[in-house]
């Protein structure tokens, strides 16, 4: 891995970046609806006065072209500009909400990864035993299952019928004022499930995926060879097998970043979790034109760095890649 | 393994620990809301997204009992004069803003002028010329003509008090900073705004009413999902729910034990849902073809059956919980499809008509569910109902805005006095393309029109009431709007919460009086 491999690999992100942007710019403003009649609409009631009042406070009177040059200008600058619903900075918005999704993307992967392989090399142990069969069918259905009725679901069982788990939002607001063991606790009580909802349609995913994969790495003859070598089974799927056969575990991860953090847009809302995503889909109905292209601005760039991380770390696991470029 | 076991041992441990028992602090209000403000000045800004936390945090001149009676609040007394061209009012003396500088005439002059400025309801202050201020503590509202929406509208719901050396400072009160960190001397201060999220309040020690608020704090917790709204309800996790109005939720909570469910708090704001028409269509400008639909649809299937009763019919433009409402004067269609046969037949559609109905996009109950429903009611006259979906609020509202649709069903307040809210949706100088919630039905009436500009400044009630049942005869029997049904808004509350705000306003309204019987 050279530092021109790296930096190249830079500018492509940055590239992107800004196609993400101007593609984002033009398609919200081909939806129709008009975010002034909404601010007016939301202030109870508007007069042509208010409303070419509100348009020209937001530079929504200029040509859409000049709007674009504006807002690239000013994202070059770190400005995402100004919330046209809320009236804040979209940074402030973000920064409010960025690390709830962090945390619940994050929860969510890691909770995937270990118990989606933990399932899969299970399954792979004996392929065609009645575990083997259980980890396919829970893979399918978590794979077909929409999100959101997962969650909704959850929530009808374990807050509702057997209130276990409460459902509003991050944290409770009674307990604002706690220790911070306490309330970590509490976030973490508030965590459990939308991270499991989040993490269950990937987690079916790392499951069949690690089974297959597994499959393949143990009809080798180096598994013969270490079986041979009296190696112990747990060694033998654990240290021998498995290291192998997560490289193509490790690629999905990355590129499923980005599938989680859109999965997190629906988690999100229908588990009143304050992250970005939620944010994102009010601001959509609100016609709230630069939260939704702060958010993903954030939600693509993190998709990118992801993919970025993916990619070193695929090169750091397999040896053979690392003199290319 | 082992770890893992570990772990989600100590996960349901957590769990069950945190789930057992309410952790109630003492002497806090937990509202729920779907509702989400887009900041928290009043003066500024109508709804009851911003009402709420508004008037928790500013005081006004004046509040209402549950009568209608207006009662003292920043002004201790007041006057109207003879000619009714001014109205004085006596602050109280001890009144202070959060950060300690008192509340003096000045701030209320300043205030009534902003909002007259910048408030959408123009009609509030519309005759206020001006405010004169002989003393710190008297403010003399001096007005063109006689005004008696005035007192109301000094109400904490649409007059709150800025403080003048606060917003004052040439900012755009609309857009200033200070809108999402407001000081005002009302009996709470905010504390945290999480826009989206939360917002809190706590007790303000120097409130003007002494021993109030009996609250140490109020947190109003934004919850846009329905179901988890409902459960925070159920699992105590929040304390009052308002402006609920499925038929559905009302019910479910209605079942819980801790909870009371009521219809009481919203006769200000007069929440009425119609289905309006564009007058100017060519199909519909014949008053006969609105009064045949009207003819048609039954108003009592959809309040007793699409409701399931928890909602209450409408029969006038003005709310049926108004002192205004007239029931003798309105023509109120009760079903009878022979006669809107007939009537479409003498308008020359004895054939039939093609119509499109739109609607607001979120809950169905009081807006798709009809507009489905008018679809198979309107086929038995022969109009063939196109139901047009709307993917969001703003598509919905640019359509109506601009007059571009022929039915569409909507929801619009009353706002407590009729030339606040009802005035706007019948003058014929307030047809205005792209302005929703307007009179986009291009309703004109030359005498609607005279009745109104009369009523606004009638000051004695009997005459003003008979103004507004002639007003209300002559719609009614127009028909740019067949009125359907009041929304069915609801408050569930925990049982133990004392003086839950229940007034005109409901939870418009400070709570100071609010707290917990143990």
């Amino acid at each position: 891995m050279t530092p021109s491999y790296l930096l190249r690999r830079l500018f492509y992100g940055l590239l992107l970046m800004l196609g993400v942007v101007v593609l984002n710019f033009l398609l919200i403003r081909l939806a129709p609806g008009d975010p002034a009649v909404v601010i007016a609409g939301e202030m109870g009631g508007a007069d042509e006065a208010l409303l070419a009042a509100i348009r020209a406070d937001y530079g929504l009177d200029k040509p859409v072209l000049t709007q674009l040059g504006i807002y690239i200008g000013n994202v070059l600058q770190g400005d995402l500009g100004q919330s046209f619903f809320f009236n804040q900075p979209v940074a402030t918005l973000i920064g409010d909400r960025i690390g709830p999704t962090i945390l619940l993307v994050l929860c969510a992967q890691v909770l995937s990864i270990l118990l989606g392989v933990f399932l899969g090399v299970i399954a792979a142990r004996k392929p065609n035993g009645v575990l083997s069969g259980f980890v396919s069918v829970f893979a399918t259905i978590g794979y077909a299952v929409p999100v959101f009725w997962t969650g909704i679901m959850l929530i009808i069982l374990f807050a509702s019928v057997f209130p276990i788990f409460p459902v509003e939002g991050m944290q409770s607001v009674r307990l604002r004022d706690a220790g911070f063991m306490i309330r970590a606790l509490d976030v973490a009580h508030h965590l459990v499930l939308p991270a499991f909802t989040l993490a269950l349609i990937y987690l079916a995913q790392y499951a069949r995926l690690s089974r297959a994969s597994m499959l393949e790495v143990l009809g080798s003859d180096y598994i013969r060879t270490a079986r041979a070598k009296g190696a112990s089974e747990r060694s033998v799927l654990f240290k021998h097998a498995l290291r192998n056969a997560s490289l193509p575990i490790l690629t999905v991860a990355g590129l499923q970043f980005g599938n989680l953090i859109s999965g997190a847009l629906l988690v999100e809302t229908v588990f009143n979790w304050p992250g970005m995503g939620r944010l994102a889909f009010d601001s959509i109905l609100r016609r709230d034109y630069p939260t939704i292209m702060g958010v993903l601005f954030f939600a693509s760039a993190m998709v990118v760095v992801a993919n970025l991380l993916t990619d070193l770390s695929y090169r750091l696991a397999d040896p053979r890649l690392r003199g290319k470029s | 393994m082992k770890m893992m076991t570990r772990l989600m041992g100590a996960a349901v441990i957590a769990a069950s620990a945190l789930s057992t028992a309410p952790l109630q602090a003492e002497g806090t209000l937990v509202i729920a809301s779907s509702q989400v403000p887009r900041h928290l000045n009043g003066a500024v800004q109508s709804g009851i997204a911003t009402a709420v936390p508004s008037t928790q945090i500013f005081a006004s001149p004046l509040r209402y009992d549950e009568n209608w009676e207006p009662q003292p609040y920043l002004a201790e007394s007041w006057s109207v004069s003879d000619d009714g061209l001014s109205v004085t009012l006596n602050l109280v003396q001890n009144a202070t803003f959060h950060d300690g500088k008192p509340v003096t005439s000045e701030d209320v002059a300043f205030s009534i002028m902003t909002i007259k400025e910048n408030h959408p309801f123009k009609s509030m202050f519309a005759p206020v010329e001006a405010i004169e201020t002989p003393d710190a503590h008297t403010a003399v509202i001096k007005l063109s003509a006689p005004h008696p929406a005035l007192l109301l509208a000094l109400s904490p719901a649409l007059a709150p008090i800025l403080p003048k050396h606060i917003y004052g400072d040439g900012q755009d009160v609309k857009a200033h900073p200070a809108n999402s960190a407001p000081i005002g001397s009302g009996p709470f201060m905010l504390s945290e705004f999480t826009p989206g999220e939360a917002i809190v309040l706590k007790k303000n020690p120097n409130f003007f009413i002494e021993g109030r608020p009996v609250l140490d704090e109020i947190i109003i917790r934004i919850i846009n999902d329905p179901s988890a709204l409902l459960i925070a309800m159920e699992n105590g996790e929040a304390d009052v729910y308002p402006f609920m109005a499925g038929s559905q939720e009302i019910k479910r909570l209605g079942e819980a034990d801790h909870l009371t469910v009521t219809n009481e708090g919203y006769a200000a704001v007069g929440p009425i849902n119609w289905l309006a028409f564009n007058t100017k269509s060519p199909k519909l400008s014949d008053v006969r073809v609105r009064q045949a639909i009207s003819y048609a649809v039954d108003r009592d299937f959809i309040t007793k059956a699409l409701h399931r009763g928890v909602s209450t019919p409408q029969r006038s433009p003005i709310i049926e919980s108004s002192p205004f409402f007239d029931a003798a004067a309105v023509t109120a269609y009760d079903v009878d499809l022979e006669k809107a046969k007939a009537l479409m037949a003498e308008a020359g559609f004895g054939d039939g008509m093609e119509l499109t109905v739109d609607y607001i996009p979120g809950p169905a109950e009081q807006q798709k569910s009809i507009a489905e429903y008018l679809k198979s009611q309107l086929a038995k006259i022969g109009i063939d109902v196109t139901v047009r979906a709307a993917p969001d609020f703003p598509t919905w509202a640019g359509r109506v805005g601009g007059h571009d649709f022929e039915l569409t069903m909507d929801v619009v307040f009353n706002w407590g006095d009729p030339v606040i809210g009802v005035h706007r949706t019948y003058l014929t100088d307030n047809i205005r393309q792209g302005v929703i919630w307007s009179n986009t039905q291009s309703y004109s009436n030359a005498r609607v029109d005279e009745i109104l500009a009369q009523a606004a400044v009638e000051g004695d009630f009997a005459k003003r009431k008979a103004l507004y049942s002639e007003f209300q005869a002559l719609v009614t029997q127009d028909v740019p709007i067949y009125f359907i049904n009041a929304t069915p808004y609801h408050t569930a509350y925990k049982k133990d919460l004392v003086n839950a705000p229940m007034g005109i306003w409901g939870t418009m309204h400070p709570m100071d009086r609010v707290h917990w019987s143990k």
